[in-house]
């Protein structure tokens, strides 16, 4: 009996697959295989004259298969799949043979990539044979958008979709949203305050009828898939009633605890009630049940008393809510990079060196010292060393650049100026300012009086043994010789890191990291905000470090795939699922604990198994351990795969 | 039984097999007197005296249906095994060795070398001081002796010879033999190729109870005394039922002992010892290696418990030759301490 | 087709053979980690060919011993690492089957070298090369396997029917 008609079309991707795969050795090759009654090679085929090609033949010569064998398929298997769809083929009878990320780019010799290329177009073509048509399906979509992490990536996601007339619910884990920004003073290049651009858009967030802010919050567990995530968030007990709260403050100011405030990076000071920043949104106060007396000794309620609306509850407990969503946008940020764990900086050990926040909150108006960059003993310093590139750039820490060190640096020198009297000595590896108006910026700085620029990683900081102030090693690599700067401060700007708790949360949602322990984006240029788990995206720096311009970018990026699920209102699932076949399941049961989506039930009156395909995703472990072979994958079924094997084996 | 004009020719073989399909045959009880009143024997060299000359001097394709049991294990078995063929119609391979090797093939983890070294050698009740060993050919004063060359693997029978049905079982069971009989004589031949054997798995004959296949410990069948009710998988006690062809009349069950899969895979099975293998595997509790090892461990045997029945049938079918070797030495070491 | 063999003759300078290894992949990690490796043209040996299941869940013991019953002289299976199985929990079967299967693999004289179950996220792009590249050095070391054909060919030289019958599907 003939098999099906099949065409196979071969791509040069250019020259990025016909460089090393010999085109028309495979055309040829792909033309004798069983079955195959035309094969081309064509420039690109994932353009349209390629993808006409497709279709032309399946009219002319009544293709029952087309195989491509190209790229990745998870580069273009939904452009074939279309293009077959159009020429009136079911798009499952088409496969694709990875000729590119997995043959051409990774083979050294052409030979043996014309081979490899020959045997992965056989197992290609073994697989179209077996093929079967399938339909998609479809099923309703939630209309709300779960936002986790509320920093500057955040709150714009939540904004736009909000503003585009969608819900939006906003889980930040701290007492306020912003982020990190929240804490930054002036922000390169245009030196607006911080708090002046963020701050009315945390308002706006809070404000906005659509949005739910739920912060003292983290979800604590996902399930479902992409249009309905089914997602458990425990909202922490405030101990203070949010909708009595007025925010006036009087529970802060008569509370006698004082602990170091975590949002001053440890330089300030917070009460055990306390909102972290005066801008907080929403503005109204946790008790720190660590440090509040009446939690340790069960006395004191002062802050109970003095409350003018009598809003504090110290019985409010943890609040679980249950909801859905139609997508998901992690937006969890960056944690600044330790500088304590090199020696070689002296943080920690000597009092004046300090990170790139805490100069933040020195500088910031708002902060411990009220704007002023002071040195621990109150006065002001002299000379400022700033040093770039602190746990980035270095084989020893992190191998990647945090994008913004050089400007955040620029723009410390030139706070410092503004401020002080200060000399300032920065210390740079290579002057990176990529941004718009970056170079611009830098040129301003570089103009002014008293700023060094000094090309040269700073390797050591010392104690000067004669003043008593610091001694910065750096060999300046422009002069060819070895310096030491005597400086009484030195500000760090260390390196962006993921958040320590990224694995845990990247499990949660069903995402990967990269190397570098970011949060893995579905394609690096084409997809930065998706991610492997469909409806689930992400935003801002906890997919890898960035300035603001950029995280907003990422974070309306972000809503409009969020709002692309919603808005279709229904997504199309997989038919690739699992199917038993009643007449040969003897119901043994041994699937049925295997599927971790309890897609599997058993049927008492028949006496077999039975697949939910509405809960089935199609993983196929269930057939995989099903003995008699009774469960089926399609698309991936027992049959079609070991063709494929075959087809790789054979020479 | 449906009346017959002629009386139907048949013959039965048995290669490299225990005798048990013999005595399989010899327990239709009264019915293999209806047997004998339909069919005229033509070979059955367990009960008849036949000589192969006999067999050589029928017309090709004269014996109506021909019973072969056992597997192939030397020249002489391939020898008889490709003249019944060419006598008979209608090749049946009977019993699980000549379907798919059955237990004489769990040789095929040893070569011939290894086989002979330890039978004739190392077994501790062999005596034979000179080592001797079999050889093919054999000067004796009466002249050349000639003996069967023994393989150094063991085959199926449709590895050798085409084959027309196949009925499975350690041995078959009479009800399955009648079943096979009756459709021959009748005529109504189930198609070329066919199992005469159930399509799904025991596990839908096995009255058994089942619950969750989840377990925490493996155990084999001398550690306990199972539970006559329940699912043994689920008692930890690793049972074929689930990939073995239905057909047998759940005995094994009966005597609460597990399937050994002499009914061989089911027919849409990817494999009858890996399939089970698999599935046997994930039944473990646990998700890490600390907690799954200790569990796992207590399949001991995977090849000997999943291909007990059916290694001449599986994928590999025989042992890597370059580790033979390596066993062999071994074992020479062991012998020598 | 001998057109520019690079790998590394057999034993003895024998004729050019380079090693074939199947590699199984789950879409979502190890797959994606193995297109990484090619948009960063990390290199290695064109005998190692990937096949493309959605989780490593799917791959049946079977598959190894149809890769190896093909003349493979290695397989290795790719998925999520640990916690990270796109479907929750995948991987931890094929980590349960793997436990017994390379018993298997033992007694059938296959040596433990010839297969391999790594764990590779989608960023491990170079992880994946470093693998593929160390298991094909390994086999090599070890030889070629062959297929069952020619195992079974050269064991009694008697010329087989097609295989299948009884049991096989
Ligand atoms: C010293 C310094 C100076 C800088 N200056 C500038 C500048 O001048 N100009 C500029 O463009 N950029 C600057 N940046 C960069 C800027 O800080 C970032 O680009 C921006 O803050 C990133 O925002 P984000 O929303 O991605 O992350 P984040 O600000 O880190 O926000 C993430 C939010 O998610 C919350 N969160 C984390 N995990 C969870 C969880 N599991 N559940 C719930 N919530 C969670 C966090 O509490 C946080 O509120 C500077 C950075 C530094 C370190
Ligand atoms: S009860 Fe706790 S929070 Fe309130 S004032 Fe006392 S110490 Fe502060
Ligand atoms: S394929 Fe996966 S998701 Fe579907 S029923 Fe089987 S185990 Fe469950
Ligand atoms: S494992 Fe297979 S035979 Fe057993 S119940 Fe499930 S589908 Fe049926
Ligand atoms: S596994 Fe064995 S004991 Fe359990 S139901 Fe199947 S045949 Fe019966
Ligand atoms: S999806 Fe990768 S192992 Fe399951």
């Amino acid at each position: 009996m003939p098999g099906p008609k099949i065409g196979v079309y071969v791509c040069h991707c250019g020259s990025n697959i016909a460089d090393k795969v010999d085109m028309d050795a495979l055309r040829d090759f792909a033309g004798e295989l069983p079955d195959v009654v035309v094969s081309r090679d064509y420039k690109y085929m994932c353009s349209d004259p390629g993808q006409d090609l497709i279709k032309a033949d399946i009219k002319e010569y009544g293709l029952e298969r087309v195989v491509v064998a190209s790229c990745s398929p998870r580069m273009h298997e939904p452009t074939f799949k279309r293009a077959c769809e159009v020429g009136g083929l079911n798009p499952y009878l088409m496969e694709m043979a990875n000729i590119r990320e997995q043959c051409s780019w990774v083979t050294v010799d052409r030979g043996g990539a014309t081979r490899k290329a020959k045997a992965l177009v056989r197992s290609a073509v073994n697989k179209a044979r077996l093929l079967e048509p399938l339909e998609d399906k479809s099923v309703p979509v939630d209309p709300k958008t779960l936002i986790v992490g509320g920093g500057i990536a955040g709150i714009e996601a939540a904004l736009k979709i909000a503003e585009a007339g969608y819900k939006v619910y906003l889980v930040e884990r701290e007492p306020s949203i912003g982020g990190q920004m929240a804490k930054l003073d002036k922000t390169f290049p245009t030196l607006d305050c911080a708090a002046c651009i963020l701050t009315p858009k945390m308002v706006s967030a809070a404000q906005n009828p659509n949005i739910t802010l739920l912060t003292y919050a983290e979800v604590e567990d996902v399930s479902g898939y992409v249009g309905n995530f089914e997602v458990t968030i425990r909202k922490r007990a405030r101990g203070v009633d949010e909708k009595l709260c007025n925010g006036c403050g009087t529970c802060q100011e008569k509370c006698p605890i004082k602990v170091p405030n975590e949002f001053e990076e440890g330089m300030g000071l917070r009460k055990a009630i306390y909102t972290p920043f005066p801008q907080a949104v929403p503005n109204k106060p946790v008790i720190d049940r660590e440090n509040c007396t009446y939690y340790k000794t069960g006395k004191c309620r002062v802050c109970e008393r003095v409350c003018p609306p009598q809003a504090v509850r110290f019985d409010q407990e943890d609040e679980i809510i249950k909801e859905r969503f139609g997508a998901i946008i992690v937006s969890t940020g960056y944690q600044p990079f330790d500088p304590s764990v090199g020696k070689q900086w002296g943080f920690g050990r000597y009092d004046n060196v300090i990170t790139g926040l805490q100069f933040e909150r020195l500088s910031n108006a708002s902060g411990p010292t009220g704007g002023k960059v002071l040195l621990k003993d109150g006065t002001e310093p002299k000379a400022v060393a700033i040093l770039h590139c602190v746990g980035s750039r270095d084989k020893n820490y992190n191998e990647y650049c945090s994008r913004i060190c050089c400007m955040t640096s620029v723009k410390f020198a030139h706070l410092v100026r503004e401020k002080t009297g200060a000399k300032v000595y920065d210390l740079y590896m290579d002057m990176r300012t990529f941004g718009k108006q970056y170079e611009e910026f830098y040129n301003r700085v570089v103009a002014e009086r008293d700023i060094y620029f000094i090309r040269g990683k700073g390797a050591e900081i010392m104690e000067d043994p004669v003043s008593g102030g610091l001694l910065v090693r750096v060999e300046d690599t422009l002069l060819g010789v070895f310096r030491e700067i005597p400086v009484d401060m030195v500000v760090l700007n260390v390196a962006m890191c993921p958040r320590p708790d990224a694995q845990e949360v990247a499990q949660k949602f069903g995402i990967q990291r990269s190397a570098d322990g970011f949060f893995l984006e579905y394609h690096l240029k084409l997809e930065p905000m998706k991610t492997a788990n469909e409806g689930v995206f992400i935003a801002g720096t906890c997919q890898a470090p960035k300035d603001i311009p950029d995280t907003v970018g990422q974070g309306a990026g972000a809503a409009a795939e969020a709002l692309k699920v919603v808005l279709l209102g229904k997504v199309t699932v997989t038919p690739t699922t699992a199917e038993i076949r009643e007449t040969l399941c003897s119901g043994c049961r041994m699937c049925i604990p295997l599927c971790p989506y309890t897609a599997i039930s058993f049927n008492e009156a028949k006496g077999v198994a039975v697949v939910n395909e509405a809960l089935c995703k199609g993983c196929g472990t269930c057939a995989a351990s099903c003995p008699s072979g009774a469960l089926r994958v399609r698309h991936f079924d027992n049959r079609q795969l070991l063709s494929q094997i075959e087809g790789v084996c054979a020479e | 039984m449906p009346e017959s004009k002629k009386k139907l020719k048949l013959a039965l073989y048995w290669a490299a097999s225990c005798g048990g399909c013999e005595v399989a045959v010899l327990d239709l009880d009264e019915k293999i007197l209806t047997v004998a009143e339909l069919a005229d024997i033509v070979l059955w060299p367990v009960a008849l005296d036949f000589k192969y000359k006999d067999v050589e001097a029928l017309a090709d394709g004269s014996v109506d249906v021909c019973l072969f049991n056992g597997a192939i294990r030397n020249s002489e078995q391939l020898e008889i095994a490709e003249l019944l063929r060419r006598k008979s119609k209608v090749m049946v391979a009977f019993g699980a060795c000549a379907c798919y090797g059955g237990i004489p093939a769990l040789a095929n983890q040893f070569d011939r070398e290894s086989i002979f070294a330890r039978v004739y050698g190392t077994t501790p009740s062999t005596v034979n001081p000179g080592r001797v060993l079999p050889q093919t050919k054999l000067p004796t004063p009466q002249g050349e002796l000639h003996l069967p060359t023994f393989y150094n693997a063991v085959y199926k029978l449709d590895d050798v010879v085409d084959v027309d049905y196949y009925i499975p079982g350690c041995p078959p069971p009479p009800d399955l033999i009648w079943t096979a009989v009756e459709a021959i004589v009748s005529g109504k031949l189930p198609p070329k190729g066919a199992t005469i054997a159930g399509e799904r798995a025991l596990c839908h004959s096995c009255l058994r109870k089942k619950e969750e296949k989840k377990v925490t410990a493996f155990r084999r069948v001398h550690e306990v005394i199972p539970d006559p009710e329940k699912c043994l998988l689920e008692q930890g006690i690793i049972c074929s039922g689930p990939v073995t062809r239905d057909g047998c009349g759940t005995r094994c069950l009966n005597a609460n002992m597990p399937c050994r899969g002499c009914f061989g895979p089911t027919p849409e099975a990817l494999e009858h010892g890996a399939s089970m293998l698999s599935a046997a595997a994930t039944m473990a509790e646990g998700k890490d290696e600390a907690t799954l090892a200790p569990i796992l461990d207590g399949i001991v045997d995977p090849l000997g418990t999943f291909y007990r029945f059916t290694l001449a049938d599986s994928l590999l079918r025989i042992r890597n030759k370059a580790l033979v070797a390596g066993a062999e030495e071994k074992e020479g070491e062991e012998a020598a301490s | 087709m001998t057109e520019n063999v690079t790998a590394k003759g057999g034993q003895g300078g024998g004729p050019a053979w380079e090693p074939k290894v199947v590699a199984i992949f789950c879409n979502w990690c190890s797959y994606t980690g193995a297109d990484l490796a090619g948009i960063s043209r990390l290199k290695y040996p064109a005998g190692l060919r990937i096949v493309r299941v959605m989780c490593s869940g799917r791959v049946s013991p079977a598959f190894v011993l149809k890769a190896f019953h093909e003349g493979a002289d290695g397989v290795l299976v790719g998925g999520c690492h640990p916690g990270d199985c796109h479907y929750l929990e995948g991987n931890y079967k094929t980590l349960k089957r793997k436990l017994v299967f390379e018993r298997l693999l033992e007694q059938f004289g296959i040596e433990k070298t010839r297969f391999r179950l790594e764990w590779i996220s989608g960023g491990e792009g170079d992880k994946f090369a470093r693998v593929a590249n160390e298991l094909i050095k390994e086999i090599e070391a070890l030889g070629p396997l062959g297929s069952v054909a020619e195992r079974l060919r050269q064991a009694d030289g008697l010329s087989l029917r097609a295989e299948g019958g009884a049991g096989s599907a």
